[in-house]
């Protein structure tokens, strides 16, 4: 039943994406349908609370940034979204977090993490060729079709393609860090999610590097839903339609990321935007 | 003052340069000692009937060990197929899924086991695999050394897998990977260079052990077939021809020490250059 939607949904992605986004039109205008409800969300780690009532809507098809300072709750919120916090002994989630209107809480977590992919702070590519790390999520999952063009279209789809088709053999270690990001990517990809985390992708690359992930994210708004933790706050500026700001745990503000950075409605994001704290 | 001061720190730093150095220097000849001892020793002795033929009876000088090596092979191989797979697999449940107090029981009666004197484990298989059936076996030998041998690969395993990043774990989760499978196909290949090596070093270990088969494979002068029968082991031979009263046995168990050696130093070195190749092929 899982294998034969998961064909559903690859060949699904197969099909050219008339949706275009035009530059010119903003975010607002174009309401797009809701992929992510989270309502009253709480989170602990043992005693200590780390999440407090979070509401956040993700608007599928768009670039959510998530930004405040460090230690604010943006990547334990960010990792609730597809439950790698359950990894973590002894932590606690309460509310609800509704994809496509269903409660993942209730959902199997293996089908929960295929439609929700997620690529980390740092590049984690497995010890495995570069090949084998792309078609990974598909072997787990016992998808028996062809590998080799799915594996291809991952790259495509990560812009990776054309830097590493002629060495596909090769260990995903020989990459550069920008490379391994962009394969983490592609991994993530592989299993065609309807929705992609990142985890401050950027944080261990450079400028040149960061810029082609931003291009990237900018790609795979056509098919997939982003929600991107970042410390940069040009890159949230620069990359995402929403932003929302977070601090010791709460959802301070949330808007349209031109609206957000131009005309803030709480102090405290005025203060964390224009560089007072954080 | 201040010159004097200065001498003693420079002084000092010399002298406990020279004796880090001289303690490693030590460290590093007495394997060299060994080595030479016994080539000096036994490399006279060394010949191909060495290799092939049995041990002649008493009073006849010549012949060789070959039954003694083939069964310090064949106990070695009972070791391997009886210890290493349970050492692996409570490594890895150590690593990944023991809860604290548990894990610190496991933990902590592993390193006794580990310290356990080997002439003891030696009773202990001699009672349970030898007195319900009243006769010396390979067999039992076997099992003798798969005890010595699970400890140190559990241990080993525990520490490589332990060494593999979370970072790997959580990619593998984030993919829809369950435990068992993220364990099985990402943490295990990532440390299975050190987890192999780990394994051969217990065998390198038991491999010269004398006392737990003393009276478990016992001894045989002849060919030991199958598993059932007191079988001739390198180290046994080692310990009853150094204290025989004949200088042909006496070469004869030099002899036996430098293949014993060669043997564990070999599969060492096999082992080692096996792994970087595949390590290699990994990253070229």
């Amino acid at each position: 039943m899982a294998s034969a939607t998961h064909g559903k949904n690859l060949t699904s992605s197969f099909a050219p994406h008339v949706r275009m986004t035009d530059p010119s039109t903003t975010a607002s205008e174009k309401e797009a349908p809701v992929r992510f409800q989270i309502s009253k969300l709480d989170f602990f780690y043992g005693p200590k609370q780390a999440i407090f009532g979070v509401n956040l809507k993700i608007p599928a098809n768009r670039v959510t940034a998530l930004i405040g300072p460090s230690g604010c709750g943006k990547s334990t919120f960010l990792r609730t979204l597809n439950r790698m916090n359950e990894i973590i002994r002894n932590t606690r989630v309460e509310g609800e977090i509704l994809l496509d209107g269903q409660d993942i809480l209730q959902m199997d977590v293996v089908g929960l993490r295929r439609r929700v992919g997620m690529v980390f702070q740092r590049p984690n590519p497995f010890p495995k060729s570069i090949y084998e790390n792309v078609a990974y999520g598909l072997r787990i999952n016992g998808y028996k079709g062809r590998l080799d063009d799915l594996v291809e279209h991952s790259l495509r789809r990560a812009a990776l393609w054309e830097e590493v088709k002629d060495y596909l053999k090769k260990s995903a270690f020989a990459l550069s860090g920008g490379q391994q990001q962009r394969l983490c990517i592609a991994r993530a990809l592989a299993v065609d999610p309807e929705v992609l985390l990142l985890d401050e992708p950027c944080s261990a690359l450079d400028p040149v590097t960061t810029a082609k992930i931003e291009e990237l994210m900018f790609q795979l708004k056509d098919s997939c839903t982003l929600a991107i933790v970042t410390h940069n706050m040009q890159q949230a500026a620069r990359a995402s339609d929403f932003t929302a700001f977070m601090l010791d745990g709460k959802l301070i503000e949330h808007s349209e990321t031109s609206k957000l950075f131009t005309t803030p409605t709480d102090p405290r994001t005025e203060a964390y935007i224009t560089g007072r704290f954080g | 003052m201040i010159r004097l001061r200065l001498l003693w720190r420079k002084s000092l730093n010399a002298i406990m340069l020279s004796l880090t150095g001289v303690a490693a220097f030590a460290v590093v000849s007495v394997l060299f000692l060994i080595l030479g001892y016994l080539l000096l020793h036994g490399g006279k002795s060394l010949s191909w009937d060495f290799f092939t033929k049995l041990p002649k009876p008493v009073g006849e000088s010549g012949g060789g060990m070959a039954n003694a090596i083939l069964g310090s092979l064949k106990l070695l191989l009972l070791a391997a197929v009886m210890g290493l797979p349970v050492g692996l697999l409570a490594g890895v449940y150590l690593a990944e899924f023991g809860g604290k107090t548990f894990s610190f029981v496991i933990r902590y009666t592993t390193d006794l086991l580990n310290g356990v004197p080997s002439i003891v484990i030696g009773i202990f298989a001699y009672s349970l695999v030898v007195l319900p059936v009243k006769h010396f076996s390979t067999l039992a030998g076997g099992v003798a050394l798969a005890m010595m041998v699970i400890p140190i690969t559990v241990r080993s395993t525990e520490e490589f897998l332990r060494a593999v990043p979370g970072s790997l774990r959580e990619g593998a989760m984030a993919l829809g990977a369950s435990k068992w499978k993220t364990i099985a196909t990402v943490i295990l290949p990532a440390a299975s260079g050190g987890i192999m090596t780990g394994m051969l070093l217990a065998l390198a270990r038991v491999a010269g052990e004398t006392a737990p088969l003393l009276f478990t494979a016992f001894s045989n002068r002849f060919w030991s077939p199958g598993w059932g029968q007191p079988a001739a082991s390198l180290p046994v031979m080692i310990y009853t021809y150094a204290i025989a009263p004949y200088d042909d046995w006496h070469r004869q168990a030099w002899a036996a020490g430098l293949v014993l050696l060669m043997l564990v130093l070999l599969a060492n070195l096999g082992c080692r250059l096996a792994l970087n190749r595949r390590g290699s092929a990994r990253s070229a």
